[in-house]
Parts: structure tokens; C-alpha cells; sequence
């Protein structure tokens, strides 16, 4: 099949040759795991330090109010590819050591996460209604039990679909690390690439693999998100 | 039990309460009403201090309330308020409604908070409607809930913002009658209410607001039969 492909395309002038990468194929599906754990550990600590930002704009207290302001300015206000090189490349000057380029890249992705989904978790929770508070309020509810049982759980059902854009597009960006040298899917058709000396194959293989994975993450959250809608 | 002197309430340049002082006896039940915009939830709310009074104090068993040093989280518990919009939980069936005060607040362990709700929700008729979301119950069971999920805390005291302004005709005489055992109960209880039959047959005491002004304070048998003021006088002929 391969190989008819292949003779086809052959004859249209794009010589394209899979067979070529089928011994670097368990090579790059090692990628796979890299991509999903680097995807996994950035979006669970920037939707978690997003949430303490959201918390943060919707404070009474001014100067935690002025900080997540800023912080959010400044991460969506520059390239995330910058933000990576200053923490991959520029921090070390400054600690002393180097950081490794997966642990590098999770602090860049998570703090530039954090700062969008912030916005999306303060709307979140901005349009949870007001009478909950008050419901909450007349029970004696405790301010942090009260967003923790009562608002959180509702503005995470409704900025659903929002969250599993930001993980779709982390997902994506997660490429990036491969400029810092972590072995993820991008990086490891980048080295099959100057291995074999063949483009299309490996990028269009691991286009692919991204491809499948998105999809399927897309089914799995809509399966959520009905799950959660059972109580409306 | 509930004291209230010279209670004001401004929001800016509004004055919404002026100088109300009055007060609600143990196990007494007491109807607030007037035309809207006369400050009568406004009033409720400060007597749990849902709003922060601009002036003037609130006593509960004595103790004033509106001073910094009082923890209100201690004070509302024993203070259960039902609203005009129920305001349930909407991601807790109703059983998770009821018990949440009670094992959170309280921390009373979960089987006896079930326990405890399950007969609640007996009380207001709605035990088998436990395991179900609120978005499933109509309006006025919403409300027998809410009410159920106020008397978990076990209070002494419970307020009631127009418990059944927002349900269908129909529905308001369920949830009167939830009410009409909860005076029975001897319950103290403080009833902002457009439903004037309701609290002619129940209140001990109709308050009647005005502008923000205390303007009558007497028995509903007074009240009803022979208003002091004409406000009042217009009031009733309009709603009787």
C-alpha cells in the first residue's frame, strides 16, 4: 500500500517514501508521551495558577488586584516563544544552573497559560448568580469553602468548551519546547528529518499523530461537558 | 431576640431606611410589607447584615451585631433566610442542598446530615425528590427546598424575602403552607410578603414600610380593620 502510494505520488514528481521512516516509527511515538506530559503538567499548573490570578482581579484587596493585572499584561503582551527563551536560556545566567529544557518549557507554558485562562475563569466566575453568594452568605459559609463548593464548580461548567480551546491550543504550542531541545513529537521528526534527510514523511506523520490525538481529546471533553450538563 | 435601633441604609444618595427601630420577640412572627421600593428587603437584609447598615444598630439576643469584632458567619447560622429567587445550588441535587450547611458549617458527619435533611425534606413534602437536581423541581418546590436547606442549620430565627413572589399562582399555597407549619413550629420569623391574606392569618405583627419610614407597627386585626396613617389607608385599598 506504502509503496503504491509512493509509486503514485512518484509519478506526479513528489517522490514520497513512508517505508523510508518505518524504523524510526517506535522512535517517534516516544514522543507521544513527552507531548502529552508536557501538555498535561502545563495546563493542571496554569489553569491552577490561573485560578488563584482570577481569585486575585476579583479581590477587594487593591494591590492583589493590581498584580494579576500586570502579570496578565505581560505574559499575553509578549511572544510566548520570548518567554521561553528568557526562562530556558536567560534564568541559568542569573541562578547559576541550567534548567532542562522540558522543566524550562512546563514553567513558560504554565505561567502563559495562567495568564489567559485567568481572564476566562474571572468571567467564569463573574456570571455564576449573585444570589449564590448570598445563599452561601446566610449559611455561614466561609469565604474560601464558598468559591471552592460553590462558585468554582459552576464557572468551570460554564467556561468548559473556553478550557478545552486554551488545552487544544497548549496542546499545539507544545511543539515550541522542541526549539529548547525536549524530545517531544516535533523534535523527534526534526531528527528523523536530518537523520534520513526526508521532510514531508516525518512532519506529515507527526502532523498526523497531533492531528488524531486533538480530535480524540476533543470527543473525550464533549463526553464531559454532557456529563456535566446532567444537572440542568 | 431581634432589635433594631435607628437603622439606616443609604446607597449613595439614596436613603432606602430611615431611623427604623423596632423589634421581634422570641417566637414571634412578624410581616413586613409595603408598596415596593419602601425598603422592606432592604430592611430584612440588614437584620442578618446583608447590607451593612449606614447607621443605627442591630441586636440579636442582645449582642449588637453591626460592631467589627462580631463574627457574622457565628450570627447567620442561627439566622436561616429564604429568598425570592430560592437561590438553591444548581450543581447539588436537592439532598446536597440541604446538607451542605450542616456538614460543611457545622460539620456534623454526612449520615447524620442525611438523616437529618431526609426528614427535612419529609417535613416539606419533598423526601423523594432527594437525589434530584433543582433544575428538575418546579418553582414552588425550589422554594420548599430552600426552605429545607435553611432549617438544617437549625436556626431560631428564620427571614423570608418574599418567598413566593416569584412562583406561578398555583405554587403559592404549597410553600404558605410550608410556612403555615413553621409558625406553628413557633418559629420566630420575619415575613417581607405581598401575599396580605397570608399574613393577616399568620403574623402576630405587621410592620408596614413607607418610603423607608416605619410608619405603622400593629396587630394585623388593627392594621387590616383600621390603619392610623393614610398611606396605609391607600395601601390597602389598592391590595385588598
Amino acid at each position: 500500500m506504502l509503496r503504491f502510494t509512493s509509486a503514485l505520488l512518484a509519478q506526479t514528481g513528489l517522490a514520497l517514501d513512508f517505508s523510508k521512516i518505518v524504523p524510526s516509527i517506535p522512535f517517534i511515538l516516544q514522543g507521544i508521551g513527552v507531548t502529552l506530559a508536557f501538555t498535561l503538567v502545563s495546563a493542571l499548573i496554569g489553569f491552577s495558577w490561573g485560578t488563584i490570578l482570577s481569585i486575585f482581579k476579583i479581590s477587594n484587596i487593591k494591590p492583589l488586584k493590581w498584580f494579576a493585572d500586570f502579570y496578565t499584561s505581560i505574559f499575553r503582551g509578549t511572544p510566548l516563544i520570548l518567554q521561553l527563551a528568557i526562562i530556558y536560556y536567560a534564568t541559568p545566567q542569573l541562578l547559576g544552573y541550567p534548567i532542562p529544557g522540558f522543566q524550562a518549557g512546563v514553567i513558560a507554558f504554565a505561567l502563559n497559560s495562567a495568564a489567559y485562562s485567568s481572564e476566562t475563569i474571572r468571567g467564569g466566575i463573574l456570571a455564576v448568580d449573585k444570589g449564590q453568594r448570598e445563599a452561601a452568605m446566610t449559611l455561614g459559609v466561609s469565604y474560601p469553602l464558598f468559591m471552592w463548593d460553590i462558585i468554582l464548580p459552576q464557572a468551570f461548567k460554564n467556561i468548559l468548551p473556553a478550557l478545552v480551546n486554551e488545552s487544544i491550543a497548549l496542546l499545539k504550542d507544545s511543539a515550541l519546547v522542541s526549539t529548547i531541545g525536549a524530545q517531544d513529537l516535533m523534535r523527534r521528526a526534526d531528527i528523523v528529518r536530518a537523520e534520513k534527510f526526508i521532510y514531508f514523511e516525518p512532519y506529515i506523520f507527526v502532523g498526523l499523530i497531533y492531528y488524531v490525538m486533538i480530535t480524540g481529546f476533543t470527543l473525550v471533553a464533549r463526553r464531559l461537558e454532557l456529563r456535566m450538563r446532567k444537572s440542568d | 431576640m431581634i432589635r433594631t435601633e435607628f437603622l439606616c441604609k443609604s446607597f449613595g444618595k439614596l436613603d432606602v431606611l430611615k431611623d427604623i427601630s423596632t423589634n421581634i420577640e422570641k417566637g414571634e412572627v412578624v410581616a413586613i410589607i409595603g408598596p415596593s421600593g419602601s425598603g422592606k428587603s432592604t430592611f430584612l437584609r440588614c437584620l442578618n447584615l446583608l447590607e451593612v447598615p449606614t447607621r443605627g444598630r442591630v441586636y440579636i439576643d442582645n449582642v449588637d451585631i453591626t460592631q467589627p469584632q462580631i463574627d457574622i458567619k457565628k450570627v447567620r447560622q442561627n439566622m436561616g433566610m429564604v429568598f425570592q429567587h430560592f437561590n438553591l445550588f444548581p450543581h447539588k441535587t436537592v439532598l446536597q442542598n440541604v446538607t451542605y450547611g450542616p456538614c460543611k458549617v457545622k460539620q456534623i458527619s454526612k449520615p447524620e446530615a442525611e438523616k437529618l435533611g431526609l426528614d427535612l425534606l419529609t417535613k416539606v413534602g419533598l423526601a423523594e425528590k432527594a437525589n434530584v437536581y433543582p433544575s428538575r423541581l418546579s418553582g414552588g418546590q425550589k422554594q420548599r427546598v430552600a426552605i429545607a436547606r435553611a432549617l438544617a442549620m437549625q436556626p431560631e430565627v428564620m427571614l423570608f424575602d418574599e418567598p413566593t413572589s416569584a412562583l406561578d399562582p398555583e405554587m403559592v399555597k404549597e410553600v404558605l403552607d410550608v410556612m403555615k407549619g413553621l409558625v406553628e413550629s413557633g418559629m420566630t420569623m420575619a415575613i417581607v410578603t405581598h401575599e396580605m391574606g397570608f399574613a393577616r392569618e399568620v403574623a402576630d405583627r405587621i410592620l408596614f414600610l413607607e418610603t423607608g419610614r416605619l410608619v405603622e407597627d400593629a396587630p394585623p386585626d388593627v392594621f387590616f380593620t383600621q390603619p392610623k396613617s393614610e398611606r396605609a389607608c391607600q395601601f390597602l385599598e389598592k391590595v385588598l
